[in-house]
């Protein structure tokens, strides 16, 4: 079977800056790909390529073996779910119709069947909100069903944003920074979770600043670097290249001082 | 049959509000005279304008400040049909869901081109929008005449339900039921008809897509939200309620002209949306009633001045703008959620988030 999500040279211009410069990497099915590299190297603007909140200026995604359009609610369709950096639940919305706004993709009701609350609506409805109780449970947030979102904790909201993610039941699930501003414990659960998820059959793209919870996750990492991709390969491989460790640490001293 | 407590209660509450609905019009009329019947019908009208309001801001969170423009499409799409305007005389039963249809598809055209607008840009685009109506019901008498200009149409049909004339005095157990009764029994029906369809929409797939709009867009289309389409749907949704209202104020006046669907009007469908309680139904009832109901309760300030000091000092028009402005200005800093707000707006408004 062909890889899950292949993207081949995608350039992302914004006026003069090169955001994204022929980046290719591929992401094969059942695995948790690492997506690391300095702050701005344009790790979230390839997300935002991915999901369709971008459009890339050359180059193609092939997501299940068709080529992405441009159109965010299409990338879910097809089956790209994503998280945010700086978390974007809705907000004043509770945790469980959050989830429950996730189910919008899979499910068809539609104005009459909502005016007339046909069988087939509720049917419909039954369905939306018992699976999203099942995601709730599945990340552990049950206990906070009836609350409003913002009222949830930094973790908590983090886990509810998985869920939501879950709910459009996606091929590919993406993380942009799940593990941002969470302590060790939380960290330890997320890391659990997310091999859950992968366990049960879903890919999971990851972009992560904690080094130690992408080595101990990932099976394969790329390295972006000013918008390059620097190398890819196993986590132990990946850690012992020059290229990544002089983008890291400055290896290069000019390279570092440049203005 | 034997209910539970609680049933038993809601029943209780269900009738006693039904029988006060009953002969609320009989007993206005008896203690404050029929003009104020005449307020109520009015006030039922605008609670539909303000469940369809609701739907495009309380939900979808899109303001337009050109909505009474929904209500003047409706309104002459029932007069022009209904008229001696062109001889045509549907019956109502065609023309209220025409209006509803007519007024939706203005709906998705001033919908379309603002689709990428928000919060005060979009507030501009629809305040024009409003005003290129009313200036085209004005102007599209030359060079065919299509709306009468600034005359208006006059002679609309009174809804006739089989023989039943809506328009007329009949005596039913020696009460005298007029036409400000009966289109008050009809209006009831149509209030209670959005009370329960704007509910429904409320608690739907669809409903959970225009709050998340509202919410968060980027979010809401990351979850697969198309939100184009869902956006042209609240337009639309919320301009055909105000179709409907528009058809049903035609044939209770008899009369329409352009000077019914001004700017001012558009701004006090948001005033009852915002005072009452943005996104939560009973609030915007509320907030319709209230704001009907105001006005009409400060022409008593005229003779008040007079037997007080003898002359009028202040014109109760003016008075009634300023005392609009007072209050709205006093709401947005000590209750911006409304007056009843849903749960949602209270704790978002109150900051507690």
């Amino acid at each position: 079977m062909s890889a899950l999500l292949e993207a081949r040279d995608v350039v992302k211009r914004f006026g003069g800056l090169t955001a994204l410069s022929e980046v290719s990497l591929t992401v094969e099915r059942g695995e948790i790909f690492g997506l690391i590299g300095p702050n701005g190297a344009g790790k979230t603007t390839f997300f935002n390529v991915l999901t369709g909140l971008y459009s890339a200026d050359q180059g193609a995604v092939v997501f299940d073996g068709k080529p992405l359009s441009a159109a965010p609610h299409q990338a879910a369709a097809a089956g790209i779910s994503r998280t945010f950096q700086n978390i974007r639940l809705f907000a004043n919305m509770s945790a469980l119709e959050n989830v429950m706004v996730g189910r919008h993709v899979r499910t068809h009701a539609g104005v009459l069947g909502a005016v007339f609350r046909t069988g087939a609506t509720r049917a419909e409805e039954a369905a939306i909100r018992s699976r999203a109780a099942e995601l709730l449970e599945y990340t552990g947030l049950s206990a906070r069903a009836g609350d409003t979102a913002a009222h949830l904790a930094y973790g908590e909201q983090r886990r509810l944003e998985i869920a939501r993610a879950l709910a459009t039941d996606p091929k590919l699930l993406a993380l942009d920074e799940p593990a941002a501003g969470m302590n060790a414990t939380e960290t330890a659960g997320l890391k659990k979770l997310i091999e859950r998820i992968r366990a049960d059959g879903v890919t999971v793209l990851l972009i992560e600043h904690d080094v130690k919870l992408v080595m101990g996750l990932c099976d394969r990492v790329a390295v972006l670097d000013y918008g390059r991709k620097i190398a890819d390969g196993a986590p132990a491989a990946v850690q012992r290249d020059p290229a990544v460790i002089a983008a890291y640490l400055g290896g290069n001293a000019e390279a570092a001082h440049a203005p | 049959m034997r209910l539970p407590a609680s049933q038993a209660g809601k029943l209780a509450v269900f009738t006693a509000l039904a029988l006060l609905l009953a002969v609320l019009p009989f007993g206005t009329e008896a203690l404050l005279g029929r003009s104020w019947v005449r307020v109520i019908d009015g006030a039922l009208l605008f609670s539909m304008l303000a469940i369809g309001l609701n739907v495009v801001v309380g939900y979808a969170g899109l303001l337009d400040l050109g909505f009474i423009a929904f209500f003047g499409i409706g309104a002459y799409s029932y007069s022009l049909l209904a008229s001696p305007q062109f001889g045509l005389h549907y019956p109502f039963w065609v023309l209220l869901p025409l209006g509803a249809v007519v007024a939706g598809l203005f709906g998705v055209i001033l919908g379309a081109p603002t689709l990428r607008l928000r919060g005060d840009y979009l507030a501009i685009v629809t305040l024009g929008f409003g005003e290129i109506i009313r200036i085209f019901l004005v102007n599209l008498n030359r060079p065919f005449n299509l709306t009468n200009g600034p005359q208006g149409i006059t002679l609309i049909d009174p809804i006739r339900i089989g023989g039943f004339d809506l328009s007329k005095t009949y005596e039913v157990f020696g009460m005298k039921v007029a036409a400000v009764h009966s289109y008050y029994f009809l209006f009831l029906l149509c209030v209670i008809a959005s009370i329960i369809l704007s509910l429904r929409l409320e608690n739907s797939r669809i409903g959970r897509a225009w709050i998340a709009i509202r919410e968060d867009e980027v979010a809401a289309k990351a979850m697969g939200i198309n939100t184009r389409n869902i956006k042209l749907l609240a337009f639309a949704m919320g301009a055909s309620f105000g179709g409907v209202s528009g058809g049903l104020f035609a044939s209770f006046q008899g009369f329409v002209s352009p000077e019914s669907f001004k700017l001012m009007d558009s701004i006090m469908i948001v005033c009852m949306v915002v005072l009452g309680g943005m996104g939560h139904v009973p609030g915007v009832v509320l907030g319709a009633i209230l704001l009907t109901a105001l006005p009409e309760g400060l022409r008593y300030v005229q003779p008040l001045q007079q037997s007080l000091f003898g002359r009028v000092y202040v014109d109760p028009a003016d008075l009634r703008m300023l005392l609009f402005g007072l209050a709205l200005v006093l709401m947005m800093r000590f209750r911006p959620q409304g007056l009843w707000p849903s749960k949602r707006r209270e704790h978002e408004l109150k900051g507690e988030a």
